[in-house]
């Protein structure tokens, strides 16, 4: 390489120096390279908040500052008559507590049926363990694709039911992979044995030796069961017809996406802004619905962080 | 030729146990499985025998028994279909643009972030880099309206009152426009989340590789390149070999959170194919061809992929 020759030239006091300060990163002083790396972090996070802050600003604004577009990212005539219509609009409300509901369930029969298949599958005496490791992995890589899955549900009368949303996804190969790799990884084998040797059952293990012991990865992946329901509305989509099976995020969608369908079609023949939803109430709505998940955001982060290193270890 | 024989022997005594006392032992564990079991075959496996749908000209309400079989024609027909080959363009060449723009991306993101020296800023900047990864698909579309409206949105309007331009950009109105900033928000979404797999690989090197590399005068640029890079390379394999088996994917929410029907031509792609030939036109037997067709793709390809990164000498996914 040539910067081994270069080397050479270097000044040996200085590379002591940064040896000395120790770690991969150390470096000499201040120097600019630092400065434009963390300008362009600066930036970027500026891409992931400002647009939020703005909305949040519009959503308490009054209406006549936000027409006249002098709302950046301080709200102007603050008023929360927007946020108290949102509020008081019981489709709103209704959608939102249907999807608490929902998610809760979910991550609750998600985390059961999660333990059921990744307990026994970390076991290695388990007879028959690769078949059936083999059978609950398949549907990681190919599923059947959206009809049929219409059609089975149709067969199994739970199209346009609350169930639909639930069942066909508390099985994640995925969420079980990592949870298999866990108990492998940190719950000694000795621990098990001597417990079984004391004539504990298994179940008795798992329930007072092996859950105990894994609260971390219960915690991180309870948020991915979570997050992952609360935020996906392609089922509601494809599955459901009736209002009261609609969620919050597939009610914001479409509250937006008709009143961007009306704006365009104003756009077309008047060349006017005439929208269906005034800007104000449109910005209460996605603050609604974003700031459930803003408020426990820097809580579950950590979690989720360290799943995801968990599942990279043997991913 | 004994000791082969002997050895194979005392191997098949250790590991066999009839299933008999497997079940004794083990039927607990046994009954846990079952619930799982039951819950993949009846929701994944159960959906398969729909499949012969595509080889079918079906129809909803004669079911399968009354429908005729068609052999390859729906097939034929699909690809005959110019809104398929319309979905089936649109699909590929956003997925790639989505892969060579957005997948370096949490690897440059990741190599800066791992060197920055303050840890308080290095945190609190990782937080909240993650955080679209955490929103939906509903909320991040219509914020995105709401900055990037061509009359009101802020971007725009900062723009105007700029005097850079005269007229507001249609960054979501026109196709070609559409079209970067549909990508450009893909990659702002995945970036950070995208950041910590390399950032875990990042922190499994070895400190002495950077010393030593120090003593010998390398730079920090040349850390970066010679040392971070080639540690986090079996990630990046693993990772690239993933994205490839998503080229033939198609995300519905994102598609329609951010189309609109101006930009019909370029959003019209594969889930929004399969939503309306398929949910809203009832035409499944078309609609079932095309998923089999993107299912079969995709196992294809991350195969084919895996094969190839071995063949390289790298650890591969499978």
């Amino acid at each position: 390489m040539d910067w081994g020759i270069k080397m050479e030239k270097t000044k040996v006091a200085q590379s002591e120096e940064s040896i000395s300060s120790g770690g991969a990163n150390a470096v000499i002083g201040f120097k600019i390279s630092d400065a434009i790396m963390m300008f362009i972090i600066v930036l970027l996070c500026a891409t992931c908040v400002l647009p939020f802050i703005h909305v949040a600003a519009k959503s308490i604004s009054g209406n006549t500052a936000v027409m006249s577009q002098s709302v950046y990212f301080w709200p102007k005539d603050i008023t929360f008559d927007a946020f108290t219509r949102v509020f008081k609009d019981e489709s709103m409300t209704r959608s939102m507590i249907f999807s608490v509901w929902v998610t809760l369930l979910f991550t609750f029969l998600g985390m059961f049926v999660c333990t059921c298949a990744a307990y026994p599958l970390s076991k290695k005496r388990l007879k028959g363990r690769p078949v059936i490791t083999f059978l609950l992995m398949v549907p990681m890589y190919f599923t059947a694709g959206i009809i049929p899955s219409y059609i089975l549900y149709y067969q199994l009368h739970i199209l346009d039911t609350f169930w639909v949303l639930i069942l066909p996804l508390i099985y994640s190969p995925y969420n079980m992979l990592i949870m298999k790799n866990y108990f492998q990884s940190t719950i000694p084998d000795s621990l098990e044995e001597s417990a079984f040797l004391d004539g504990a059952t298994n179940f008795q293990i798992l329930w007072k030796i092996v859950l105990p012991l894994s609260k971390p990865i219960l915690a991180t992946l309870s948020l991915f069961y979570a997050v992952g329901r609360w935020n996906a509305y392609a089922d509601n989509m494809y599955f459901t017809r009736s209002a009261d099976l609609k969620m919050i995020q597939y009610k914001l969608y479409q509250l937006v996406a008709s009143a961007t369908e009306a704006q365009n079609a104003s756009l077309a023949d008047t060349g006017g802004v005439v929208q269906s939803t005034p800007e104000v109430l449109q910005a209460a709505c996605i603050m609604f619905v974003t700031i459930p998940i803003i408020i426990i955001y820097p809580f579950l982060q950590k979690y989720f962080v360290q799943g995801t290193m968990i599942g990279a270890v043997k991913g | 030729m004994k000791n082969i024989k002997n050895s194979n022997e005392k191997a098949a005594v250790k590991t066999k146990v009839s299933w008999q006392s497997a079940l004794k032992r083990d039927w607990q564990l046994y009954l846990l499985l079952l619930i799982p079991l039951i819950l993949v075959i009846v929701f994944c496996y159960g959906a398969y025998p729909g499949l012969r749908m595509a080889f079918m000209d079906y129809k909803p309400a004669k079911g399968y028994a009354g429908s005729k079989w068609v052999g390859l024609n729906t097939f034929k027909k699909v690809f005959k279909d110019a809104d398929f080959t319309r979905a089936l363009r649109n699909s590929v060449a956003f997925n790639l643009l989505d892969l060579f723009v957005g997948f370096p991306m949490p690897i440059i993101l990741a190599l800066i972030l791992n060197e920055l020296r303050y840890k308080r800023f290095k945190k609190v900047s990782q937080t909240i880099l993650y955080l679209p990864h955490f929103l939906s698909w509903a909320i991040i579309g219509s914020v995105a309206l709401t900055m990037f409206k061509p009359s009101s949105g802020l971007v725009n309007i900062a723009l105007m009152n700029a005097n850079l331009i005269e007229q507001g950009i249609p960054f979501l109105n026109e196709k070609w426009h559409w079209a970067i900033t549909y990508l450009l928000i893909g990659v702002w979404q995945g970036m950070g989340w995208g950041t910590i797999l390399y950032l875990a690989a990042i922190t499994g090197i070895s400190g002495e590789l950077y010393e030593a590399a120090m003593i010998d005068g390398a730079n920090r640029w040349q850390r970066m390149l010679h040392i971070t890079l080639p540690g986090i390379r079996s990630t990046i394999v693993t990772l690239l070999i993933m994205n490839l088996g998503r080229v033939m994917g198609s995300n519905l929410e994102r598609l329609t959170a951010l189309g609109n029907t101006q930009v019909k031509e370029f959003q019209y792609q594969l889930a929004v194919y399969i939503y309306q030939k398929g949910i809203s036109n009832n035409k499944f037997s078309m609609a079932t061809a095309v998923g089999l067709f993107q299912s079969v793709i995709g196992v294809a390809l991350v195969l084919l992929s895996d094969r190839i990164a071995k063949k390289l000498g790298e650890d591969g996914l499978l």
